[in-house]
């Protein structure tokens, strides 16, 4: 009846309290997990990278410029599928039958603060692999010409921006799926975007048919693997680094705000 | 009141049921819409109570709870926790309660104790104080030689004991257990309702929903039973059962309509009171021992044969069975 408090009315809890505990939780199930994880993610573009980046070069089947294209495309893979995993398997897992997400949906938090988390845990897992890949694919393909890192604090900039939007993007998946249609994710969304990704070819290779030029706009893998050939390959043919910045940002952005509402439909029934 | 609610109501959107956990939950009539869980429940638990809702599956026992533990939207009326509006102070009102769901749902990435620990640093307790707690509580509820365990080693009833541990590892003011007995055998059922009796004594206030009755008569101070959305009876347990038409339940069950039986079984001296559902016929006598032979004659004599009789002393089941004329379970 009475709107009065109980007198032992709990103090507040500071949402970024909160907000590390989630993302120490994550840690902890990262670090357990790091070593299949990285397979699972890092595995099909590392093997790519030794055909393509390492046995075909040296065959002379393809020129030798074609790794300064191909790594800042493997680089974007591995770290697309990264952010994009982390956070949509775990979401499709734990909505599931389990319900495991109950014990999180019940902190003390606005339920979007874990939303924002796994997101970021998203950001974090993309640029750990960033770490892991970048050195293996250039020890693959030994020098690569042009390849510099004179504009690293730009490539680290495309890199979180890339990493957002496919987390938020994972999010969206995730929230919206059901577990049985987790495979049918991956192959009708994932696979063509990672193949139509312009990451194993500059984005102008494709003035030779107009009209996929246009289409692969859409993929926002297109924007990351252009940007990170703009900071690390600037010499190679690339998307004006401003625009491809610019798009990743709007993708994250839209991807992120849609994420939070899939995610809070998704929580409350 | 520290939980309250009013004129709460409840419709599901599309033709789903709500997330049910329990196998054999959708035996809801197909006369009872599937949309509507809930339809104008007021209640009011006063702190310190142990509370309890009854009813068979379906009746919007979880629904109930879903609303009060700001895991579920009401679509009107309003629910409150220590005079917080669970839908307007969401973040509040969960820093007030703990929850035990239906079926265990541990994080099972984590350690049976990371699972203590972790869940008590989402309530912003520092890691020193988590940890003597979490001790505490799996000595309690006998973990302690599992806190290193993965989730998936536990049994059953394990479980269980770590979800209620996890539910008051951040001490709330009220416990939520939804049907927290379920799928466990007599001797764990018996080991958490200690466990509940002990929570209750320092003072927690619970709210438990079941459709054991004898869960609700032995555990709760006042019991609600609500079937199909509504609010049927509520009062302690003494006095719902004072409530159940008097006498003892006697039902045959016969190998063919009952209805014909029905008039003679009035007859029988003693008989209070009679009830057909198809082939089986209900009445409730002063002297069972007495009505027995009367009422399978006047079955005979009718032309049916007894196949089954039941007896059942007034109890929370024979006062469900006369406020809908259906058994709980």
């Amino acid at each position: 009846m009475s709107a009065t408090r109980s007198p032992s009315a709990p103090a507040p809890i500071s949402r970024w309290r909160v907000f590390l505990a989630l993302l120490r939780r994550d840690a902890r199930v990262m670090r357990r997990e790091l070593a299949s994880f990285l397979i699972s993610t890092t595995f099909q573009p590392l093997l790519f990278t030794i055909v393509f980046g390492f046995l075909m070069p040296n065959m002379g089947l393809v020129q030798g410029f074609y790794v300064s294209a191909l790594l800042p495309g493997i680089l974007a893979i591995s770290v697309s599928i990264a952010s994009l995993q982390t956070v949509a398997l775990p979401m499709v897992a734990e909505f599931g039958l389990g319900g495991e997400i109950e014990d999180r949906l019940l902190a003390p938090v606005p339920i979007e603060l874990i939303a924002h988390e796994k997101m970021v845990m998203g950001v974090l897992h993309g640029v750990l692999t960033a770490l892991f890949v970048f050195p293996l694919t250039r020890l693959i393909m030994g020098p690569v010409p042009g390849l510099t890192l004179a504009h690293g604090g730009m490539a680290v900039a495309v890199l979180i921006l890339g990493c957002a939007a496919f987390s938020a993007l994972g999010m969206v998946l995730g929230t919206a799926i059901s577990p049985s249609s987790v495979s049918v994710l991956f192959s009708a969304i994932v696979g063509p975007m990672m193949f139509f990704g312009c990451a194993y070819h500059p984005w102008q290779g494709l003035s030779v048919v107009p009209a996929m030029k246009i289409a692969v706009l859409a993929n926002p893998l297109v924007y990351l693997s252009e940007g990170l050939r703009g900071t690390l390959t600037p010499d190679l043919t690339h998307m004006n680094l401003a625009i491809s910045m610019s798009a990743l940002g709007l993708i994250a952005a839209a991807f992120w705000a849609l994420g939070l509402r899939t995610f809070a439909r998704r929580a409350i029934r | 009141m520290i939980v309250e609610t009013r004129a709460l109501a409840k419709t599901y959107p599309g033709p789903r049921m709500p997330r049910r956990r329990s196998p054999g939950a959708d035996e809801a009539p197909a006369s009872h819409s599937p949309n509507v869980a809930l339809k104008g429940l007021d209640l009011e638990i006063g702190a310190g109570e142990c509370f309890g809702l009854l009813g068979p599956n379906g009746a919007g026992k979880t629904t109930t709870v879903g609303i009060l533990t700001t895991r579920v939207r009401p679509t009107s009326g309003r629910a409150s926790i220590d005079g917080l509006d669970v839908t307007v102070d969401p973040a509040k009102v969960k820093r007030r309660i703990g929850v035990v769901p239906q079926r265990p749902n541990a994080d099972r990435k984590l350690t049976v104790e990371e699972n203590l620990t972790f869940h008590a640093a989402y309530f912003g307790i520092d890691s020193a104080t988590a940890r003597a707690r979490a001790e505490t509580l799996l000595t309690t509820f006998e973990l302690a030689d599992r806190a290193r365990s993965r989730v998936d080693q536990l049994s059953g009833g394990q479980q269980q004991r770590l979800m209620i541990a996890r539910a008051l590892i951040h001490e709330p003011q009220v416990l939520f257990l939804d049907e927290p007995t379920l799928g466990l055998d007599p001797h764990a059922r018996l080991a958490l309702w200690d466990i509940l009796r002990s929570v209750h004594a320092r003072g927690t206030t619970i709210l438990l929903t079941t459709h054991y009755m004898e869960e609700a008569d032995r555990l709760c101070d006042r019991v609600a039973i609500i079937d199909r959305g509504e609010l049927l009876a509520l009062d302690t347990p003494a006095r719902l059962k004072a409530r159940a038409p008097g006498g003892t339940l006697v039902e045959l069950r016969l190998d063919g309509d009952a209805a014909e039986v029905a008039a003679a079984a009035r007859a029988v001296p003693g008989v209070i009171e009679s009830s057909v559902e198809a082939e089986t016929l209900r009445v409730y006598v002063e002297r069972p021992g007495e009505a027995l032979s009367a009422l399978v004659l006047g079955a005979e004599h009718a032309g049916r044969r007894v196949l089954d009789v039941h007896l059942a002393a007034p109890s929370l089941e024979t006062l469900f069975l006369s406020l809908t004329g259906r058994k709980l379970a």
